[in-house]
């Protein structure tokens, strides 16, 4: 375990954490946006910084952006008032401790593979050769996917009485 | 005690962190939020092992990590809409009071 991992994965466990548990949503968006670059820095630091910086770019800059409108969006008169955790909360708690358990048993019991030793690296242009060959078909699937979503969450969160269709019967 | 067993720990920790987000938590974007940390931490795992079994040019573990991070954005995309429509309709954005989306 080098030192580098141990600050790491402290301040990421310490960001999740404060993401899902703090009162403040906005407070929680910008805890979500920190754990999200640290995650980066780790695949950097696993030697993948194509992927670290695509992890930065996405997760930060459009998912992050992504909760923090919705969440302002979003914000009702109730806000701040009652409790942000469920009145069974208690249980909730159990199962994913449980939960963690089961994945640290399976982990420390399972043979895993010794690392190889030397340096993996991943350069942009590998990436890009395997994505416009072997992997070309999947990409765009991804692509159509991805528009497909985009089109559908504009219509999802449209105001329904301004579109054309609402205004016709309206009118009729 | 292997190199890579500290990486997969720090996942599963995560992967509950988000678990128990999901679980605990009234707000539904939070919700939305914890499935997004367990995506990230499913894809620490993809990094990992890809890196643990280095071998010349095979890169498919970080190929679907890319894959992963878009259908991770086409999903929050589709969440957040929903939670954005669900919630002029109910004026709330705790997922107890969704019993009924229609109408």
């Amino acid at each position: 375990m080098s030192l580098t991992f141990l600050i790491l994965s402290i301040l990421l466990i310490v960001g999740a954490t404060a993401a899902m548990t703090l009162k403040n949503l906005v407070h929680c968006a910008l805890c979500l946006a920190g754990v999200f670059a640290i995650f980066g820095l780790i695949f950097i630091y696993q030697n993948a910084e194509f992927i670290g910086l695509i992890q930065i770019l996405v997760y930060v800059g459009a998912v992050a952006v992504l909760i923090l409108f919705a969440i302002m969006l979003v914000k009702g008169d109730k806000f701040g008032e009652t409790s942000p955790f469920i009145n069974s909360w208690k249980l909730g708690v159990f199962v994913s401790f449980l939960l963690f358990l089961v994945i640290l048993i399976c982990v420390l019991t399972s043979k895993l593979p010794q690392p190889t030793e030397g340096v993996g690296y991943i350069s942009a242009k590998v990436i890009g050769r395997e994505l416009m060959t072997k992997y070309v078909l999947p990409l765009e699937v991804v692509g159509l996917l991805l528009t497909a979503a985009l089109i559908g969450g504009v219509f999802l969160a449209l105001k329904k009485e301004n579109t054309l269709t609402n205004k016709k019967i309206k009118n009729e | 005690m292997n190199e890579l067993t500290g990486y997969i720990v720090l996942s599963g920790i995560i992967f509950s962190i988000g678990f128990a987000g999901v679980l605990l938590r009234k707000n539904a974007i939070i919700m939305l939020a914890g499935i997004e940390l367990m995506l990230a931490a499913a894809n620490l795992n993809f990094i990992t092992f890809w890196r643990a079994n280095w071998q010349g040019d095979d890169i498919t573990g970080a190929i679907f990590v890319l894959f992963t991070i878009a259908v991770a954005a086409a999903e929050a995309a589709v969440g957040f809409a929903l939670v954005l429509a669900i919630f002029r309709h109910y004026k709330s954005s705790e997922a107890q009071d969704y019993n009924s989306l229609k109408g």
